[in-house]
Parts: structure tokens; C-alpha cells; sequence
């Protein structure tokens, strides 16, 4: 009864939440708790293009640009896990 | 959802059933229902994100008030307003996630129901326990409740936060601070050593005179060098810590005497700050999902209990490896849980995730240092990633530093804008 119980959910909800975003890539989550709304000290996302946030992750990353801690943050993902993150960042309505 | 598992619904006695629970109701009823308990930085997040993916939410918080921890050793250094720590959940409320204002009593794993300090049940498909820490009032002889009102501990922050800050007010120049500080694990690896220095700058600013032992547990602690190195410059002859290999773990206090006692000394206070050995907050005991350490075991994926099916444990109370208890770590997790959350529901499989940290710490005005780290599941745990991650640069310009105490700043507007505004 239960598993029924619960397939049902799984089938019914599948069909409502059609419109649900796909999964964010690895990482991408974790962005939004320092980068939000403009008018802070640390810099909104927002309006970014993917193009931007790869090229700004990689100049992080090779310390081309200089930075307090963006720097030990981009050394954790590859150009492909960056890019996917830059591109689901961009494509966020209000991205973080 | 795979075509075999939708053959399975639609097969036999299953596919009557599936129709009739369909047919009368609107798809908005039949959506999943997620309770999520405690609306601190875990929860709070996991709600809005659950919410947001299309599930039903039910929040079990029982202040209409939260009080933030994260800058809360600025009220006790006079800078800052307690008022600048306290959120209300309006804001979530009005996005449809529904309040149960008390505490969750119980959990009945296998009916998948909630029991509520009222005696009512919340039905769940999925449950998000973020309840946060309990102090231990057993774990430190003479520290107990009735102790913590003499010797605050400050490590939830409200009440406690303002007593230590107006008995530190209310000590002579020339007075004694002891703080004493647990071994690990422990909610916000550096708080110990941000709230030292910042009791030590006031110290140094309004009773020069005056002292602050900060007795430890351990050897080693978070951002050590970059604390130690500006307690050097800054609290000459103020600040001294006392490592665990010098004694410095409490072993007893007493309230009557004023005194913190350890394995080699007895510390006469005038003023002091008792930081406990902590848990998970109880209801994760009650839930089942704590384990000996009185914290919980979770698979790094999903942040699924490894104890208990269909039960998920977020932020301080969680065992998540490398992962700090921080309140920038339960945001995040809370987000990948949520997420993980829906997929289970609809029956998929989520992917592996990766996850930050960032934990500013203030070490004076305009003096900001951070730890970051990345993180993946690894060994069945969160892992860091190796080459990523790591403090701030030792013997940085006053301006990183000044830039980074900013960062801080920006973060908690930031966050505390994601979780309750
Ligand atoms: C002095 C200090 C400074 C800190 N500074 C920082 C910092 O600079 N940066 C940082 O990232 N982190 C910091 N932290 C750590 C941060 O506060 C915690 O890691 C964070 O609050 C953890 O979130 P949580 O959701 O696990 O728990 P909490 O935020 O504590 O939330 C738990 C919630 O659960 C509720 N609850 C508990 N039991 C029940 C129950 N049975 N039923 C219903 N509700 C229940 C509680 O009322 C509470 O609202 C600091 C902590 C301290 C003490």
C-alpha cells in the first residue's frame, strides 16, 4: 500500500512538475550564498553571460585575476563542471 | 519516470487505484509532501527550494523569530544589534510554504508521520531534519542549565548572546575573561577564536587592563596561524591562548567559586564563557537518525540518513565529512537535499554533487579572514577536493583584509536575503 502510495505520487508529480528545471550542475548551487542581488560588496551574477563567468572562473583559477577567495573556489571544478555552471548560472531568470 | 515503473502503475489492482486517487483531485493536491524540521539556515533553505520544485512543504519551527549566529560575536563586541540577527519566515509564508509554529516531538519512520509537542502528526513522503545543535548539559561536570545563566555559553544566539555581552559591560577594568572551548566537533569551527578576538578588542579598546584566557581542548584550530599571527600584532599582552598540550582542556566548573578548572589550574573569572560539547539537536535522537557520536550519518548524494529511510539531515546535526557546521555549509547542502528530494519523488536518481564553504571570520574592525573549500562524495562522505580550496594568504595588505571583512558583511545580507527575505 505504501509503495503504491508512493509511485502513484512519483507518476502524478512527474506529470504536474513537467515545467521543473532541469537539475543544477555540481556546484552551481552553492553560488547563491554570496552571490545575489546588486548593491553588496560582493558582485551579483546577475545579467552575466555564461562566456563571462567561464572566463572570469579560468582567470581565478590561473590568478590571472587577482582575488581574496575566488581563487581557492575555482580550483575545485574543471573547464567542463565551470562551463556547466556558468551556463545554468546565465540561464537563471534572476540568476543568483 | 521510466516507462516500466509507469507499466507498474497502470498494471492490475495498482492502475484502479491510481485512477481513483487521480481522477477527483486537481494535480496541485497531489503533490508530494515534504516536512522539513527546524527554519535555521538548513531549513529555512530546504523549504524555499522543495517549494519552489513543485512539493508540498510543511515547516516545523517553533519562534516566530530566528536569531542568527554568524555575526552575533559583533553584539557581544558592542558593535552590533541583536535586532540585525533576527529573521521572521513572512516571506516564506507567503510563497505557500505552510508554518506549524512548535517543536516536532517524534517521528514515526514507518507510518512516515511527525508527532508534534501538541500531540498532532504531519504526514510526509519525504522528511528534512535541520534542527542544528543541542548544548550537552551533561558532558561538562557543573555545567548545566542553571550553570549557563552565570556562565553563558553564547553558542545559540538571543538571551545568551546579550548576557555575555552585558557581563563583559559590567566587569572592572583590570578583570579576568575565561572562555573555554570544546573539542571537535562542534558548531562553527572558528567562532572560538573570531569571538576571542573580538572580546580582546574590546578589551584592549575600553579596559586595557583586563585579560582573556581562552582555554582549548585542542592543539589545532580553524585559520590558526592567521588568527595567532594577528593576535601578535593586535592583543599583545591581552589574548592568551592555552592549547591542550599546555592544559588548557576544562575538566570541571563551578558557578559558586567563579572558577573554570583544568587538568593543571584552577581559573578564578571574572566573566566567563563556557562553550560546551555539543549534539544534534534532540530531535534527531528522537527521529532515529542520530547515531552513537549523537550525530547523523548521512549518504553525501542525498543527504539521506544512512539510519533511517525517507529521512534527510541537513546542516549542524549532520556528519558531513570535511564539511563544516557552518552556516554557509547547511545553505548549501540544503539546496543539493532539496533538489535530491524532488528527483526521489519523481522517482530519478540524482546526480553526484559538489558542494562550497566559505566562513568569514572578523578578527577586528575593518579585519576580515575567510576559510573556503570544495567538496565531493567521496568513500561515502563528503571529501574535499584536493588542490581547491584553503585560507587567506599569511601577511596580506591591511586592505585584502579590510576587503575581506566586507566580503563578510556581504555575505550575511546575501544569505540571510536567500534563506528569509
Ligand atoms: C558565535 C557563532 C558564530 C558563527 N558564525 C558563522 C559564520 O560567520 N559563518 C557561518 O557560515 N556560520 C557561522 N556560525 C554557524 C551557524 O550559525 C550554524 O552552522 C548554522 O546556524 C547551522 O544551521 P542549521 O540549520 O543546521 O541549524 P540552526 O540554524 O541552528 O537552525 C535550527 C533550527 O531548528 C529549530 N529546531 C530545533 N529543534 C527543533 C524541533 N524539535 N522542532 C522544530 N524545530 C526545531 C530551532 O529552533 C532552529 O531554528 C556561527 C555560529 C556561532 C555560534
Amino acid at each position: 500500500m505504501t509503495r503504491v502510495r508512493a509511485t502513484v505520487l512519483a507518476f502524478l508529480f512527474s506529470m504536474s512538475s513537467a515545467c521543473a528545471q532541469s537539475p543544477a550542475p555540481p556546484g552551481a548551487l552553492s553560488c547563491s550564498g554570496c552571490h545575489g542581488a546588486a548593491g553588496v560588496e560582493i558582485p551579483s551574477l546577475s545579467g552575466l553571460s555564461a562566456d563571462e563567468i567561464t572566463e572570469a572562473m579560468g582567470a581565478f583559477k590561473s590568478g590571472a585575476r587577482p582575488a581574496t577567495l575566488m581563487n581557492r573556489l575555482a580550483k575545485g571544478f574543471n573547464e567542463t563542471e565551470t562551463r556547466a555552471i556558468s551556463q545554468w548560472l546565465a540561464s537563471q531568470r534572476s540568476a543568483p | 519516470m521510466s516507462r516500466a515503473s509507469r507499466r507498474g502503475v497502470l498494471s492490475g489492482g495498482a492502475a484502479t487505484l491510481a485512477l481513483t486517487l487521480a481522477a477527483p483531485r486537481a494535480m496541485g493536491q497531489a503533490r508530494p509532501k515534504a516536512v522539513v524540521i527546524g527554519g535555521g539556515f538548513g531549513g529555512a533553505t530546504c523549504a524555499r527550494y522543495l517549494n519552489r520544485l513543485g512539493v508540498a512543504v510543511t515547516l516545523i519551527e517553533p519562534n516566530a523569530t530566528y536569531i542568527a549566529c554568524p555575526f552575533s560575536n559583533l553584539v557581544i563586541h558592542g558593535s552590533r544589534d541583536l535586532a540585525a540577527q533576527q529573521f521572521g519566515y513572512e516571506a516564506l509564508k507567503r510563497e505557500g510554504i505552510v508554518i506549524a509554529p512548535e517543536m516536532a516531538a517524534g517521528v514515526d519512520a514507518d507510518a512516515r508521520l511527525v508527532r508534534l509537542a501538541s500531540g498532532a502528526t504531519l504526514p510526509y513522503d519525504r522528511l528534512v531534519l535541520s534542527p542544528g545543535i543541542d548544548i550537552r548539559f551533561d558532558a561538562l561536570p557543573g555545567y548545566d542549565e542553571a550553570a549557563a545563566q552565570i556562565m553563558p555559553h553564547a553558542w545559540k544566539a538571543g538571551p545568551q548572546t546579550l548576557l555575555l555581552r552585558s557581563q563583559l559591560e559590567a566587569m572592572r577594568d583590570g578583570g579576568v575573561v575565561v572562555m573555554s572551548v570544546p573539542a571537535n566537533p562542534y558548531r562553527c569551527p572558528p567562532g572560538p577564536y573570531e569571538r576571542a578576538s573580538l572580546i580582546a578588542h574590546y578589551l584592549k579598546t575600553y579596559k586595557p587592563k583586563s585579560k582573556l584566557i581562552v582555554l582549548d581542548a585542542k592543539d589545532a584550530f580553524s585559520k590558526q596561524k592567521l588568527f595567532q599571527t594577528a593576535w601578535e600584532e593586535l592583543y599583545p599582552g591581552i589574548l592568551e591562548w592555552v592549547a591542550l598540550g599546555a592544559g588548557g582542556k576544562t575538566t570541571e566548573v563551578s558557578v559558586k567559586d567563579m572558577v573554570v578548572v583544568t587538568e593543571f589550574d584552577r581559573h578564578k573569572a571574572d566573566v566567563a564563557n563556557i562553550i560546551p560539547p555539543q549534539q544534534a539537536g534532540r530531535i534527531a535522537v528522537a527521529a532515529g537518525v542520530a547515531d552513537k557520536s549523537g550525530w547523523c550519518p548521512i549518504d553525501p548524494v542525498t543527504f539521506e540518513s544512512k539510519l533511517r529511510p525517507n529521512m534527510h539531515v541537513i546542516g549542524d546535526a549532520s556528519i558531513a565529512g570535511a564539511m563544516p557546521k557552518s552556516a554557509f555549509a547547511a545553505n548549501a547542502q540544503a539546496k543539493v537535499c532539496a533538489s535530491a528530494v524532488a528527483l526521489l519523488l519523481r522517482g530519478e536518481a540524482p546526480a553526484s554533487p559538489k558542494l562550497l564553504n566559505t566562513c568569514y571570520s572578523i578578527v577586528a574592525p575593518a579585519y576580515g579572514i575567510s576559510v573556503a573549500g570544495v567538496y565531493h562524495p567521496a568513500g561515502g562522505l563528503l571529501a574535499d577536493v584536493e588542490g581547491a580550496g584553503g585560507v587567506s594568504t599569511l601577511g596580506a595588505s591591511s586592505e585584502v583584509r579590510a576587503r575581506e571583512a566586507a566580503y563578510a558583511d556581504s555575505w550575511f545580507k546575501t544569505i540571510a536575503a536567500e534563506v528569509f527575505g
